[in-house]
């Protein structure tokens, strides 16, 4: 008989380190949630390739790989914990980040958004006219997805012919019989599958509508007249397929794809653009060549960055000097009532952001504002370009000193009694012991909050639009006002009025994702240095 | 020590005629409470109505019947009236009631699922030892420093490509928005992170010779220490999410699927002044609840603000 090799004895149930018992519970989580993420994974696979999404199917795939290749087996244990939020940040973080790279390198905007195809089809189908003899149909409009975006789904039943088939049409799919629809009185009232547009939600979504071309064949298509009627007319132009050019079938006139500026457009003979539809096309770093090369855009750029530098920091120095001295002020303990002081005193950082700068917004009026009513003066805050900085430092101080105060005082207690008490019997007075004894000890804790708080206040997107929404505008100037800091000027760019260029504001958003990371990795490096200094 | 001085000075006074020593009084004289302490209240006061006034304005202002900014005062002067509140929560402006519904939605799954997930990922590296954990780390703060607003486009974009597979999560659904929202998931990590590193491993230590497994230390051992910090966290994420209005208001275009943010945001652009009084309306009935999370966790913010912010 054998005796056991190990040297220690060990009492019987209990394990050597490392060897885990796999509980029953364990083990039934473990099936549920693989089985779980395998159900799905079955359900979205189809799906995919019905629609020809691609990427998506490979994400699917990637992801369901992944989680069963990370759980199923006992290896990969720190990907086990780290697995989750991962997920979400690559998808719901990282693809958009990665997308607004890509758009950087387009000429993504507002004239220039789907494919070529998307285009031509745009081109011709606005180009519809109605003839004497075209059919007109009873419109319904319907949608399989969202009421507010399409894509939409035309159904139409031929006045000339109520009790005939009903017939649907998309800018996909073109127009085909459709069972499956509810008619009353000659117009389409429900139809399996799609939800139909009440008259309020066309007028919402009127413009997406009209954008809607089904073709019917090569040279007519469906246009909406109104919501409720279409017509089918006559395109006037085709497009040949073969030498991909349009032509213009009143006039003659061809039209092919010609460079004009960075893009690609349909130009006649002599390279005049035709139409103003353009598609999504790849332009290089043309984007940054104007962002850096544009003396106009460079300069109200750099002034937006001088700004922002001012603001971020002047945010910090004043939310930091109002938190530093009620700290100290209230920090005595001979002070009573000081708990409830203090939760006082949080409020504002308690109180919701957007709600606190739509009020401050308020009291800025000229005419009713707080401010102005209790002081008796009639200050243009929100007019005046310095005026309107003075207000943004105003409200954000009020916003951040709670912050500070809270970290200030934390800080205070954690400073030992005795080196102020070594002062005082030095002889240093009260003051003196504050700036000279006190407050160099708390920077040091403090440092890292401080360079967090700039490079929070450095892309405070919120603020400004809620306050100015980057205004007073100067005089000729549209794309920066007085108080946009980079963040907000991006945002008017891609998203302001006439004409929004989502590939450049992407290539900016980029540059200024960059400057971000710098100040993060200047942040990081500066708190590992002042840990070795404490 | 200063006080001493005073002290001793009255004890010199003779013993009165009963033969007990003298009552000391221990008070200061006026003038030295007041430049040593009296101050402080002064100024504690000043500080509190600079902090407090913008609220009570808000609450004048939902008060005040008329709810124009130009007839509203920091004193309520046209009389009391609930009008606003009625109006808002009966669903003249908009499904009020809807909107709460969804923010504490939203904020809750949001909140659920950034500190599972950090929570979870705060223990691998912590805990666990593996190549590029540093630099994952950074990586993963650096990505979420990128600001959400500017990829608005590119998230407009990828949820009109999900909402075409799955309906229910694309765009302008309230579940869309929550998902969207979490690609922060990891924003607590490094307060989390940082909370376990100061729990000494030997308590792992122990556990592992006891037989436990990485998930057992992590879920029995680990977290119930953690739990002030997991608070604190939440209500972070939690409150995080409240403010947001920026995506939502592109993304909610369905009136009955927007958030408070976006709701009470819309309103107040609809008319900047007529529609102020309901607007305060609603941002008190919005700042209470947050202000009574805050109040209740103030010893966990205050405490955590700067745990381990001074050394020695």
């Amino acid at each position: 008989m054998t005796t056991p090799s190990s040297a220690t004895k060990r009492a019987p149930g209990t394990l050597l380190p490392r060897e885990k018992r796999t509980t029953l519970t364990g083990l039934l989580v473990k099936v549920v949630f693989l089985g779980m993420v395998a159900a799905v994974a079955i359900w979205l696979i189809p799906l995919l390739v019905h629609f020809e999404m691609w990427v998506w199917l490979g994400v699917v795939i990637a992801a369901t790989v992944a989680v069963f290749a990370i759980y199923l087996t006992k290896r990969f244990i720190p990907a086990k914990y780290i697995f989750p939020g991962t997920f979400f940040l690559c998808v719901l973080l990282i693809v958009p980040v990665g997308m607004t790279v890509n758009y950087s390198f387009t000429n993504f905007s507002d004239g220039a958004r789907g494919s070529q195809e998307a285009a031509v089809r745009s081109i011709i189908g606005n180009s519809v006219v109605q003839t004497p003899d075209s059919p007109i149909y009873n419109l319904t409009i319907g949608t399989r997805a969202s009421v507010a975006e399409g894509p939409f789904t035309f159904f139409l039943v031929d006045r000339a012919d109520p009790d005939g088939p009903v017939q649907h049409g998309s800018a996909d799919e073109g127009l085909t019989d459709f069972d499956g629809a509810t008619v009353v009185d000659g117009r389409v009232t429900a139809a399996d599958g799609y939800t139909i547009l009440t008259p309020r939600e066309i007028n919402a979504a009127f413009d997406a509508i009209l954008e809607t071309v089904v073709l019917v064949d090569d040279s007519s298509a469906i246009r909406v007249q109104g919501i409720n009627t279409a017509f089918q007319g006559r395109a006037t132009l085709e497009y040949d397929e073969e030498s991909g050019t349009i032509r213009n079938l009143d006039t003659g006139e061809t039209y092919q794809p010609g460079l004009v500026g960075n893009s690609y457009f349909f130009v006649d003979s002599e390279g005049n653009r035709a139409f103003t539809q353009s598609w999504l096309q790849h332009i290089g770093w043309d984007n940054y060549a104007r962002l850096l090369g544009d003396q106009n855009i460079r300069s109200q750029f750099l002034d937006a960055f001088v700004w922002t530098v001012v603001f971020a920091t002047g945010s910090v120095f004043l939310t930091f000097i109002v938190g530093f001295f009620l700290a100290v002020t209230l920090n005595d303990p001979r002070l009573r009532f000081r708990r409830t002081m203090r939760s006082f005193l949080l409020l504002p950082y308690a109180v919701p952001g957007f709600i606190s700068i739509l009020v401050w917004a308020s009291f800025f009026n000229r005419d009713f504002g707080l401010i102005n009513e209790t002081l008796g003066i009639s200050l243009n805050w929100l007019g005046d370009p310095v005026l309107a900085k003075i207000a943004i430092l105003l409200t954000n101080t009020w916003l951040g000193f709670p912050y500070m105060f809270i970290v200030c005082t934390g800080a205070l207690q954690s400073i030992p009694g005795d080196v102020k008490e070594a002062a005082e019997i030095d002889g240093a007075t009260g003051l003196q012991r504050t700036f000279r004894v006190t407050m160099p000890l708390l920077l040091v804790a403090v440092a890292p909050l401080l360079v967090a708080s700039f490079a929070f206040n450095f892309n405070n997107f919120n603020l400004i639009q809620l306050l100015t929404r980057g205004g007073p505008f100067q005089l000729g100037q549209f794309t920066r006002g007085s108080t946009d800091i980079l963040i907000s000027m991006v945002y008017r760019i891609a998203f302001g009025g006439s004409g929004a260029d989502f590939g450049f504001a992407s290539a900016v958003s980029v540059s200024l994702f960059i400057i971000t990371g710098i100040i993060a990795a200047m942040q990081f490096r500066l708190t590992r240095r002042l840990e070795d200094i404490a | 020590m200063t006080i001493l001085g005073s002290v001793t000075r009255q004890a010199t006074d003779t013993a009165d005629a009963s033969g007990r020593p003298p009552k000391i009084d221990h008070k200061m004289p006026f003038g030295r409470w007041a430049r040593e302490v009296g101050w402080r209240y002064v100024v504690g006061i000043a500080a509190l109505v600079f902090a407090a006034f913008p609220i009570v304005y808000v609450i004048s202002a939902s008060l005040n019947p008329i709810g124009t900014v130009a007839s509203t005062s920091i004193v309520p002067q046209h009389g009391f009236s609930l009008v606003h509140y009625r109006s808002l929560l009966e669903g003249s402006v908009g499904p009020f009631v809807q909107w709460y519904l969804n923010t504490l939605l939203v904020c809750t799954v949001v909140a659920g699922v950034s500190i599972v997930s950090s929570t979870l990922a705060a223990y691998a590296f912590s805990r666990l030892r593996f190549k590029g954990r540093r630099a994952s780390l950074l990586t993963v703060m650096l990505i979420m420093m990128f600001p959400n607003v500017l990829a608005m486009i590119a998230i407009f974009t990828l949820f009109s490509d999900i909402g075409r597979i799955i309906p229910q999560i694309g765009l302008s659904t309230v579940l869309g928005y929550c998902l969207a929202m979490t690609g922060g998931a990891l924003g607590q990590v490094w307060l989390i992170k940082g909370t376990m590193d100061s729990i000494p491993k030997s308590l792992d230590e122990a556990a592992l010779i006891d037989g436990a497994g990485h998930f057992t230390i992590f879920s029995r051992i680990l977290l119930p220490i953690l739990r002030p910090i997991i608070a604190t966290t939440t209500l972070l994420a939690f409150v995080g999410v409240v403010s947001e209005f920026m995506i939502g208001s592109i993304f909610l275009t369905d009136i009955n699927s927007r958030t408070l943010a976006v709701g009470l945001f819309n309103l107040l652009e609809n008319d900047r002044s007529a529609n102020f009084g309901l607007f305060a309306a609603g941002a008190v009935m919005a700042m209470i609840p947050v202000i009574l999370l805050f109040q209740y966790l103030q010893k966990f913010i205050v405490g955590d603000a700067t745990s381990g912010a001074v050394k020695g």
